[in-house]
């Protein structure tokens, strides 16, 4: 063996912490590494919504009038309301944390319990809005419906008129070729708009569904005492995460909700 | 994760002698299981190590079939689409399922843990699944070529993929998605690995050359991997909805798919020739007998490497319309990567000045990737420029230049690589009087393939064309007859270490007289858990010396 | 196959000579450095090859000159490099203000070419010698690129977009026409010819066959399509005079519907007149109500390029008179929700 270097600690498996993996010496360096892994791999995924953000920057400057006009038209109470739920839902994550460091399996348990019921109110409102979406067909397939349904919205706010829309079941939509070519542009700019508005929603609502499949298997752990002062990882990591998902959302909210003037109306 | 008994095993020979081998990472555990399930860097090492030699073998038939159509000028080998599946399938297999994970997952997967002192990788689950991303996205990638293939290059440009294209562009982005993933997990791996496992009195600036090189390697899989997902997504979903993200007739930008594009291609480029820049340090270190020049400049310059390979993704576009203004600014930052290149060049050249040189199989293929990688560098510079770009771009130069840096580059240095810790992985030797032929033919073959290339560019044959007017075909023709040369260089090697594998001289622990730890400090084959006692580094590396009994050389 | 052997491409016009000496110069550098890099590698690799097992020799701890002059002789050879390639690029994407105007469009897997004077051509291309030629490139499907080497140019053509190039030929002959970027099946077919001739037969040319002229086939479609019916040019008129508007400075009051500060102003280049046709309310010039329809999927880009040549030669006073019984045509009356037609 090489001079230059002295062996000096016995890596034996004599003495070793339960929740010790094997291939790390101390649990000092295992929950550095753990930590460290989860950061990097938030680095990650700001990088793979950022690509979605570059898009949406683009064409949001490129067609900021039908942009404005389309993001009036998603609802900014339910919005608001989910940014709250969301960031409760922070808070009872951050608590389920805390309480894992403390060893106090129970609460661990129950706040990582609130965090998924918060969670849930979540994807329940956004199921209402796309439900909502579906219905006025502003799913960007090829059912999508825009020029009249503006056009009709801006009559509706501007004369005052009844608080029902027009009977559009029988109006064909904005990608077939009958109707005219007037707003057909608008309509594949805003078409556009709420692509990039369910790419992103979609994909937020995916890594929430994947969190909650984390919590549960972390919930569960925690009510079996799992976790103590020397190892609480998988919360704190679980912990980032969640607030990663959050942070999102805090993005997400006023670039696709609040554009354009919505207070006017 | 399943115990393993470090008692030495007894073996009983047929003429009833008992024999003791020595227990190993090989030879622990006979089980399919064992392998394929696997939390074991070493052993998930050699996973890779045998599908991407097969999907090297892959690509290597499907550049046949481009070669042979290309001997002569009319399209008379294959149908015109079959042409263009077949260069795609070659582009997207060689690097997506070849080079990038080539050194970073085979050779990095087995040293990196050995290198630094540590008993494996920070996450050994997520190295498995790892594996298992890759392998599946390989699965999906390999069921496009046979429910029909794609025909789109291997760039996808918009909107010829995303609405033109009949072939089956979604299921290959797929594949391609699952196994991009592969590599971010194995990129952040490695990094957690290098910046917690190190062992004591292993400082950042004692580390390996070869831990920079896989380390600045991570870091830009961490970070470019995830937009080419996200771009590929959006390509399959204006395929499959038909929305005008990148349709310029429903309002989209197809420059745009361009942007997003090589926003990753041009830093993956860079995941494929930084391990090998590391590989190639190791190498003529350890066959100098000397410290390697500059070393610290030498970190610097692999970590600046990546970073301005963020930032010059455009270059790849001059002729779009972009404006001039950008287009300066982007030939600008292209010419800051050559100097890093550079430096590096000189600096080999100066670790083999008054060194103590011997002529392995390795350093063998190290002396061919400094001529190949200077060529291919200095050619790059053709394409900085943008007076010349504009009359190169999207011509066989193009193609003669990053085929010297992936395969005079890249793949010379995957070799030396391989070469160079075949005794440390299988602890047998292999024959250097083949491993020498071999790394010669690969070098003539090469040079004779792609330095054509050159003047084909000039000029102006475009690329992607299987017809072609008739002054292009001498060039045509030098270029096939160097492709079989290569060809046969590169099939040798299956038989001389398949012959060592079962057949082959054991090997000693340190082989060459490598300082770094791996070798030191470590059996050849390493035992399941790397070393018996954790070492302590407390010297920088390549610190060579004389040591009491000569080391033997082979 | 030896016949039409070539090693360097043909210089066929003014800018070729630039880029080939450009070129050189890197060649002359590159062959350097690898020369060195090579030699050196051989004569190192003989001159300190392993003589002895026990020898070890002494480490070297770097020479700081020697890495200054390795990264600095570098940097100044790139900045050499790059500076010079400016230079030529700025040559290369600049064209002469007087140049010939010839379009372009590509398809899969044709180029369709248009001369001003009406001309067409399928995959050729006539121009005379020593005049600077301009071509405008669009595709009409997907990316192509329009790449001539004899003359060192090519560019790509990206559907929705116009793009151009320019050269001088400075030589007479017959010079290859490519596409250089992958387009599908019939890639390698899409390949054409430039013919370069003496500017007297260049003349005979262009007035043997040609057609009616490409702006008269603009005023026609001026007609037919109803431009006239709003930009006539008059007092009572609802549209802009288009008359002399061709690389004038048009003040902008709206961009997509965004009111846009007072002092917002665009140059009216083939690109603008392009997109006011197609994408109305992308710019709307001031003190004008945004009522234009658009005329997206009703014109052909080939329409667009003749209605373009037409209102860039229109001068003044020369708006055609609306004829008053026209109807207007169909696909762009304004429909309400009832789909009456106003």
């Amino acid at each position: 063996m090489s001079a230059t270097n002295e062996l000096v600690k016995d890596a034996g498996h004599a003495h070793h912490h339960k929740d010790l993996a094997h291939h790390f010496d101390t649990l000092e360096q295992q929950h550095d590494a753990n930590l460290l892994g989860m950061w990097a791999f938030l680095l990650t995924e700001v990088l793979f919504f950022g690509g979605l953000f570059a898009a949406y920057t683009i064409y949001r400057y490129k067609y900021s009038a039908v942009f404005e006009e389309a993001s009036n038209h998603l609802d900014i109470k339910l919005g608001a309301l989910n940014t709250v739920i969301l960031i409760l839902s922070s808070l009872t994550m951050a608590l389920a944390v805390r309480c894992s460091q403390t060893g106090n399996g129970l609460w661990t348990g129950n706040w990582l319990v609130l965090t998924m019921v918060f969670g849930f109110a979540f994807l329940g409102v956004k199921s209402m809005e796309w439900g909502h979406d579906y219905k006025v067909r502003l799913m960007p397939g090829k059912d999508f419906f825009w020029w009249q349904y503006a056009k009709a919205a801006k009559d509706m706010h501007t004369h005052g008129g009844g608080h029902e829309l027009p009977d559009m079941k029988n109006v064909k939509s904005d990608t077939n070729p009958e109707l005219g070519v007037k707003g057909r542009q608008e309509s594949e700019q805003a078409r556009l708009f709420y692509l990039l508005y369910f790419c992103m929603t979609s994909l937020h609502a995916l890594h929430m569904i994947v969190g909650f499949g984390i919590i549960t298997i972390i919930t569960y752990y925690a009510y079996k005492g799992a976790y103590s002062p020397d190892y609480y990882s998988p919360v704190e990591n679980i912990g980032l995460y969640w607030h990663f998902v959050d942070i999102v959302w805090i993005f997400l909210f006023p670039l696709l909700y609040l554009l354009g003037a919505h207070l006017v109306h | 994760m399943s115990t393993i008994s470090l008692e030495p095993k007894t073996l009983v020979a047929e003429n009833n002698q008992v024999v003791n081998e020595s227990v190993n990472f090989l030879n622990h555990d006979h089980s399919v299981s064992s392998w394929l399930l696997s939390l074991d860097h070493k052993r998930i090492g050699i996973l890779y190590l045998v599908t991407i030699t097969l999907m090297f073998l892959l690509g290597g038939i499907l550049a046949g079939v481009v070669r042979l159509e290309l001997l002569t000028p009319k399209g008379d080998f294959v149908a015109s689409d079959t042409y263009n599946k077949s260069f795609t399938a070659h582009g997207i297999i060689m690097l997506f399922f070849f080079l990038i994970p080539s050194i970073p997952a085979v050779l990095g997967n087995f040293v990196i843990p050995l290198m630094i002192g540590a008993k494996d990788v920070a996450f050994p689950r997520l190295n498995l699944l790892s594996y298992y991303l890759y392998l599946i996205g390989g699965v999906i990638a390999l069921t496009a070529l046979l429910l029909g293939g794609v025909d789109t290059g291997w760039t996808f440009y918009t909107p010829f993929s995303s609405t033109y294209s009949n072939s089956y562009v979604s299921v290959m982005a797929i594949g391609l998605f699952v196994v991009g993933f592969s590599s971010i997990l194995t990129g952040l791996n490695f990094i957690i690995t290098i910046h917690r496992m190190r062992c004591p009195g292993l400082t950042w600036f004692r580390l390996p050359l070869f831990i920079w090189a896989l380390y600045a390697t991570s870091v830009v899989q961490l970070l470019g991997t995830p937009v080419i997902a996200v771009t590929l997504g959006l390509m399959v979903v204006e395929r499959t909805l038909g929305v005008g993200i990148f349709d310029p007739r429903l309002g989209g930008d197809p420059v745009l798919f361009q942007h997003l594009f090589w926003f990753y291609s041009h830093p993956a480029v860079y995941i494929m020739i930084l391990p090998s820049l590391g590989v190639i340090s190791e190498v003529i270190a350890t066959f100098s007998r000397k410290n390697l020049f500059g070393y610290k400049i030498m970190a610097f310059s692999s970590v600046s490497i990546a970073v301005f390979g963020f930032i010059v993704w455009a270059h790849h576009m001059f002729t779009t319309g972009m404006s001039p203004y950008a287009a300066m600014v982007f030939s600008l930052l292209t010419f800051s990567v050559a100097i890093p290149s550079g430096i590096k060049v000189f600096s080999w050249l100066a670790t083999m000045y008054n060194g103590s040189i011997s002529y392995e199989t390795p350093m063998i293929y190290a002396f061919g990737f400094l001529g190949l990688f200077t060529v291919g560098g200095l050619t790059g510079l053709f394409l900085a420029t943008l007076g010349t770009d504009i009359h190169l771009h999207d011509t066989y130069f193009v193609v003669a230049h990053f085929h010297y840096i992936m395969v005079g580059g890249a793949i010379m240095g995957y070799m030396a690589g391989i070469h160079y810790w075949w005794p440390k992985i299988t602890g047998k030797l292999y024959s250097q009087f083949w491993g020498r032929l071999s790394a010669g033919i690969i070098f003539i073959g090469f040079n004779l393939t792609f330095f054509p290339q050159f003047f084909l560019g000039y000029l102006g044959m475009p690329r992607r064309y299987h017809e072609y007017p008739d002054e292009f075909q001498v060039l045509n023709v030098f270029s096939t007859a160097g492709s079989s040369i290569l060809a046969i260089g590169y099939i040798m090697p299956l038989f001389y270490f398949g012959h060592s594998f079962f057949f082959g001289e054991k090997a000693d622990d340190n082989v060459y007289g490598a300082t770094t730890i791996d070798w030191t400090s470590t059996t050849s084959p390493p035992s399941p858990h790397n070393f018996e006692k954790t070492p302590v580094v407390t010297e920088e590396p390549y610190h060579f010396r004389l040591k009491e009994s000569a080391v033997v050389s082979h | 196959m030896f016949d039409e052997f070539k090693w360097l491409p043909e210089q066929a016009s003014t800018i070729a000579p630039e880029v080939d000496m450009l070129m050189l110069f890197i060649v002359v550098v590159t062959v350097f450095i690898t020369a060195a890099v090579s030699i050196l590698t051989i004569v190192f690799a003989v001159k300190f090859r392993r003589k002895s097992e026990t020898y070890i020799p002494a480490p070297m701890h770097g020479n700081v000159p020697l890495e200054i002059a390795w990264t600095f002789i570098p940097v100044l050879i790139c900045l050499v490099m790059f500076s010079w390639g400016v230079k030529v690029y700025s040559n290369i994407v600049v064209p002469p203000v007087d140049s010939l105007d010839i379009y372009a469009v590509g398809r899969q897997w044709m180029w369709k070419v248009q001369h001003p004077e009406g001309q067409r051509e399928i995959n050729t291309l006539h121009v005379p010698i020593g005049r600077p030629v301009k071509i405008t490139i669009t595709s009409e499907d997907v990316l192509h690129c329009f790449s001539l080497p004899a003359f060192r140019v090519k560019q790509d053509a990206v559907p929705g977009r116009y793009s151009s190039l320019w050269f001088e030929a400075t030589k007479v002959g017959t010079y290859p026409l490519y596409c250089s970027e992958y387009c599908g099946t019939e890639h390698s077919r899409m390949i054409g010819k430039v013919i370069v001739m003496e500017e007297n037969d260049y003349q005979n040319w262009l007035s043997s066959g040609a057609e009616s002229g490409q702006a008269l086939q603009g005023r026609k479609l001026f007609a037919k399509l109803q431009c006239v019916t709003c930009h006539t040019g008059n007092a009572q008129a609802k549209a802009p005079n288009l008359e002399g508007i061709y690389r004038k400075h048009i003040p902008i009051s709206h961009m997509n519907g965004k009111k846009m500060p007072e002092s917002t102003i665009v140059y009216a280049d083939d690109a603008y007149l392009r997109e006011s046709i197609l994408y109305p309310n992308a710019k709307v010039a001031s003190g004008w109500e945004s009522i234009m329809p658009t005329y997206q999927g009703l014109v052909t880009e080939e329409e667009l390029l003749q209605v373009i040549a037409y209102i860039k030669s229109l001068n003044q006073g020369q708006t055609p008179p609306r004829v008053d019984n026209t109807p207007t045509p169909a696909a762009i009356q304004y429909k309400n929700l009832n789909n009456e037609v106003k």
